[in-house]
Parts: C-alpha cells; structure tokens; sequence
C-alpha cells in the first residue's frame, strides 16, 4: 500500500469539455443498466487528462455526480489506483520502473538521471514541463529500463539515452518511443531468431507485410486526441458507440 | 525445437501490419463459423483434450474452468472476462499479443464466450497500456466493421467485447479483484467461494481467463487438439511465449515448446547468460512470485509446470528473470519485497503488516544490519503470511523470501559476519521502523 492524499491547494470547480463529456457517455454505455459505477476509471482517466495529469477534488465529485457515487467511493478508487495523480505533475510526467528486472539492468542509473536532471521525486521544474517518479513494475521487462513518458514506453534505456530524450521533449519535439538502442520491438538484439519462415507470410500482401503506423496522438495530453484522429479517419463517430446503442 | 509452422503468434515482434487484412493473411479468423457450428460442448470438449492449462499463472485446466459455467441460463446472462492486467514483473507477453496479433485476442475471444455461452466479454487492460490499449480498441473496431463479431455477426453467435482500462493497481490480476475494478470498485479480492462461475461479473456467472490462454484457443480449434497436445510433454502440453529478463546478452519474448530446458532457451533465444553459463547465480523462472532456484538446479531443467513444481518453484508466468555472479542477490529480493508492500490492497493483516515487515528486514538484511536469529525469524513470518490471505499475493509476497533463505541463507550470514565489528546484543526483535 501506499499512502496518498488529495492535494492542498484545489481549483475552485471542473466540468468535462462538450467532447469529453459526450465520450464519457458512451463509456457509460459499455456497461449494463444500472452498473454506470464501472465507468468509473475511464471517466477519472478523462478528466485527469483534461487537467494535464491530475485529479482535483472537485472533478472527483463531478466523476461520482454524473455516475450517481457517493464522493467518498471515488476519493477512495482515486486514492487506491497509483495512475491517478492527486497533484499537479509537469508536461511530461516520467515514470521510472525500479523492480527488480529493471533494477538488475541499471534503472538505479535511470533514476539518477533523473534526479539530475529534473529534481527530487514528485518535484515540477519551474518551466513545468517535467516530473518523474518511481513506478513498480511497467511490464516491458525484456526491454529493460524503461521509462514510461506520458502514454509512450521508452525502452532499452541508457542514462544518456534517456538525457537526449528529455532534451528533445524540452526542445518541443517527440522523440521515438519504443527500444532506443535500435532493436525490433521484443525481438532479441540483432534481429529475431525465430519466425524466419516465409511460407508463414506467402499470404500477406505487401503492405501487410510492415509494422501497421502507430496510433499516437500529436499532442500526449489533448483529451481525446486519438480517438478523434481516428474517428476523423473513419468518418464516424467511434465504433464501439454507434454500435452499442 | 519449435519450427516456425507450430509458432501461434505469428507476428510477435510486430514486424507486420496488426491490422485485421494482415491477420486474416497470417490465418486469423479462418472458418471461424465452421468452429462455432460444432457446438459449445464439442468445443469445450476440444479444448480439454488439448491439454491447455492456463498461461496466467496458475496453470488450470482451461476445458475445465469454461465447464463450471451454466449450461442452463436462470435468467442471468453469462460473461467472459480477459485478464489483460499483466503486471508480474518479468512478465511481458500479453502486451505483444494485444499490439501486434490483436485478432488472434477478438477470435478467441468470441470462441471462448461461444464455448460458455456469453454474449459479452469485457477485457481488462492494465493502466500503462495506454498505446496497447488505442491498438486493440482500433483491432475490435475493426473486427465490428467487418461483423466478424457484433450483433447477427457473419460467425452466427452475437457477441459484443468491450475494453476496460485500469489504472495502476498490480492487484486487479487477481480475478476477483479484477471482477470488483471492473464492478467500478477498489480491486479487493472477494472471498472465494463463491467462485466467479457461479457468482461473478455483477453477481452473474464469469469465467476470468489470460490473454494468452484465449489467444492461442482459435488454433487449437483450428489445426487440432491432437496437434496442441503433441508439443510439450504429458500434462504440459502446447506452446507458451517465455519472457527472458535480466543478465542476459539479448533480453526476449520467444514462443517455444513447453518443457524446453532453461539452458538451451538461454543460450539459443537470449545469446546466453552475460559472461556464460558459469557466471549464472540464481534464476528466477516463472515471474516474481515464484521462489528463486540456484544456477547448480539449472542445469537440465524442462520449462514447465510439473518440473518446477518439484523443485519448490514454478511455471508461474513464464517470465524468466536471469541474474548472474554480480547480483546482490539479497538486494533484488528485497526490491520485490518492496514491490509486494507498494501493491498490497491493504485488506488482510498479514499481506498488509506482512509484506512491509518482511522488506524492512530484508533492507537491514541487505546491509548485514540484522543478527543470525533473524533469518529464521524471517522464514517463520513469512510461513505466517502464506496461505493466511484472501488471495494469493500473500503467498506471493512470501514466495521470492524463502527461495532466498532456501537456497542463498549462506549469502544473508555472511554479509551479517562481515557487519559484525561489534557483536550486536541478543535483544527485543528488531521490528519494522
């Protein structure tokens, strides 16, 4: 467990944005009548994402007003799931992993990087644009460190891999997430020793044959970006809702 | 060895399109509708004599779990739950299924809810795939659009999957935690029983199964039971993707045969132990609630459930952490410890005291601060914490401590030897803080 308490300075109110609050019905339909409490952490996701990276007091009300919660159960879920931060964190928000697969790979070296770099723990630059914290495990283990920057994994890292990223997010752009030291995906360094055959793909045409382009939103925290680029794209509104009602 | 034929995921290292064409080239979605028309018995019937046992973990019989769901609706509808809430350290499968072979995921998703009668599943994805989850959410889309699944879908089994994100919590893998985060709640387990079959999913009957375990159901209906069941050996059969982590030369995800010894899946897939065979200290083969086993038991050792069960440990996930000769094997044990204290829901005594007691100790440990009576006081606790919890992350916290005092007791003693300037007085226990 892990002790976490709201923030003490909170803005005065939140709403959702006309779109957001038009997605957060139709995460309400996903669920059956009478069970909208399961929204709960999509809706929380949302306006954490709305507030660029964390949760006030105030939309956690909102959250269990629309869902009718009572606020104690929605402190209680913003206070148990570790992804929702209850106070302000910087544009780029990185996540260290420090178990012990990354740990046994150098992440002690990472977090000094950080420490360097952007401060304590928990600490916001002046400019605002970075924070970073220690995480448990992220889950891309072979791909050891990582760092997960706003909603992209950084993998493979080296501490001067790491400091060319946070230059270049400092310099506005967007660095390639994914392993940094050249390698494909999960496949060992130096390229895959398995799935060689070609027979397995005879079948695919040739566009079929290259990693599909990625989904990434332009701009990490702009609620909603990527669903739009990909409602924009298909010319309708996103599948899932259409289709349930 | 494996031959790439007999390999289900084809597009593990997402080399190729994700996209629904490209999985439909790599055989996806082929004669689904013919699989469906069988029946759900004849399904069900399949998928036990295929031997699959689960991938998450546990290792269940898969046929078995889908045959405790009503056959007879008493006007509850039935749900099929996907546990995509991978978070065990050294584990990192299911996130290549879900970004680079989603279609194999939505089939066996239908198949599985068709099997046990479920018009809806929900799969949980853990709050970090944020980018896994945009790819699968596109994939179901996909899989909408073209009415592979849906209402009156081509398949003739209406079937709607929906996506649910979590947000940090390493519990919500347990199945009844993951059943009260998806009922919108604090993921803490329920008492079992009633088991999910009979109660789960908003008090209805739900089957909880891995992302793995529903991806590799299609082939098995596809190319055969008596296929699945030659690969392995008798009572571990089929195919399983082994993550290998830690001190080797090239870290992977590799889908081989169950029961592929340690050394050759080292050697052959990973470029072998950094600095060789004989600078191997200790792995730890099946994620990190397992306990760790020497490098002098790695010798000949078949990766799978039954074989590391006899050695006291397990298959577990099959993420395999490697750590050699320069590991301070005390301090990676107790950075686990410390990652079960961070993910204790904080619901039962012992796992809450517990986990935080045994870390503390171990730090102290790791620093040669503590006295030789400590370390069976250690094991002692943690027997206390084992098997006292609702859900398993007790024994999972408990685990990875005695694989430590098992087989590395020599390791704490001497690093408390070379502390002692000073004798410390046999006094109070040293508790916590």
């Amino acid at each position: 467990m892990s002790v976490r308490r709201l923030a003490a300075k909170q803005p005065e109110g939140f709403a959702f944005t006309p779109e957001n609050l038009e997605w957060a019905k139709a995460q309400i339909e996903k669920y059956p009548q009478g069970r909208e409490a399961s929204a709960v952490l999509a809706l929380l996701w949302r306006a954490q994402e709305q507030m660029g990276g964390w949760l006030p007091e105030p939309a956690l009300r909102y959250v269990g007003d629309m869902l009718g919660l009572a606020p104690i159960r929605v402190y209680e879920i913003a206070t148990f799931y570790t992804m929702f931060n209850l106070a302000p964190v910087g544009r780029h928000y990185v996540q260290v992993c420090g178990t012990t697969p990354c740990w046994l790979r150098g992440a002690d070296a990472i977090k000094d990087t950080c420490r360097k770099l952007i401060g304590a723990p928990g600490h916001v630059t002046e400019d605002g644009l970075f924070s970073w914290t220690e995480v448990e495990c992220l889950g891309a283990c072979v791909n050891a460190p990582v760092a997960q920057i706003n909603k992209d994994y950084y993998e493979d890292l080296t501490p001067e891999s790491l400091t060319q990223i946070l230059a270049e997010l400092k310099a506005g752009r967007a660095p390639k997430p994914g392993p940094q030291n050249g390698r494909q995906a999960s496949a060992p360094l130096g390229g895959p020793n398995t799935l060689t055959d070609p027979e397995l793909y005879s079948r695919e045409e040739a566009d079929d044959a290259m990693p599909a382009p990625p989904l990434a939103d332009a701009a990490p925290k702009k609620p909603g970006a990527a669903q739009r680029e990909r409602s924009a794209a298909k010319q309708a509104g996103t599948g899932r809702k259409s289709r349930s009602k | 060895m494996l031959q790439d034929k007999d390999r289900i995921f084809k597009n593990l290292y997402g080399l190729h399109s994700w996209r629904l064409k490209a999985a439909r080239a790599r055989g996806a979605w082929d004669g689904t509708k013919k699989i469906i028309e069988r029946g759900h018995e004849a399904i069900i019937d399949e998928v036990k004599a295929s031997g699959l046992r689960g991938r998450g973990g546990a290792g269940f019989p898969t046929g078995l779990k889908w045959s405790f769901m009503p056959k007879q609706s008493d006007g509850r509808p039935s749900y099929l739950v996907i546990n995509a809430d991978e978070s065990e350290p050294g584990t990192c499968k299911d996130r290549d299924i879900m970004r680079h072979d989603p279609q194999l995921l939505i089939e066996g998703a239908l198949l599985a809810a068709f099997a046990m009668r479920a018009h809806v599943s929900y799969i949980y994805i853990r709050g970090e795939f944020i980018r896994e989850r945009e790819i699968l959410q596109a994939a179901i889309d996909e899989a909408y659009d073209a009415k592979l699944i849906g209402k009156n879908n081509v398949n003739g089994w209406d079937f709607d999957l929906y996506l649910h994100h979590g947000a940090g919590a390493y519990i919500c893998g347990e199945e009844t935690a993951l059943l009260e985060s998806l009922e919108g709640k604090k993921g803490m387990p329920r008492l079992k029983p009633p088991f999910p079959a009979n109660v789960g999913l908003y008090g209805a009957p739900t089957t909880v199964n891995n992302v793995e375990t529903i991806a590799v159901v299609p082939d098995i209906l596809r190319r055969g039971a008596a296929w699945f069941a030659s690969l392995g050996r008798p009572n571990n059969t089929g195919t399983k993707i082994f993550c290998i982590s830690g001190h080797v030369n090239y870290p992977c995800n590799v889908e081989e045969e169950m029961g592929i010894p340690l050394r050759e899946l080292i050697d052959r897939y990973a470029g072998g132990v950094r600095g060789g065979w004989d600078n191997l200290l200790a792995v730890i083969p099946g994620g990190s609630s397992v306990p760790c086993i020497p490098a002098r038991e790695c010798d000949d050792l078949p990766m799978d459930f039954d074989s590391l069960k006899a050695l006291r440990t397990g298959l577990g996930t099959a993420g395999v952490i490697v750590m050699d000769k320069s590991t301070d094997i005390i301090r990676a044990i107790s950075r686990l410890s410390y990652f079960y204290k961070h993910e204790s829901c904080g619901q039962c005594t012992p796992c809450r005291e517990g986990t935080g007691w045994m870390w503390r100790v171990l730090e102290r440990m790791a620093r040669g601060e503590a006295e030789k009576a400590e370390i069976d006081m250690l094991l002692d606790v943690s027997y206390q914490v084992e098997g006292h919890t609702i859900c398993a992350l007790g024994d999972a916290a408990a685990w990875p401590v005695q694989g430590l005092i098992r087989h590395f007791r020599h390791v704490i003693e001497e690093r408390i030897d070379a502390l002692a300037v000073k004798p410390i007085a046999p006094s109070v226990p040293v508790a916590a803080e």
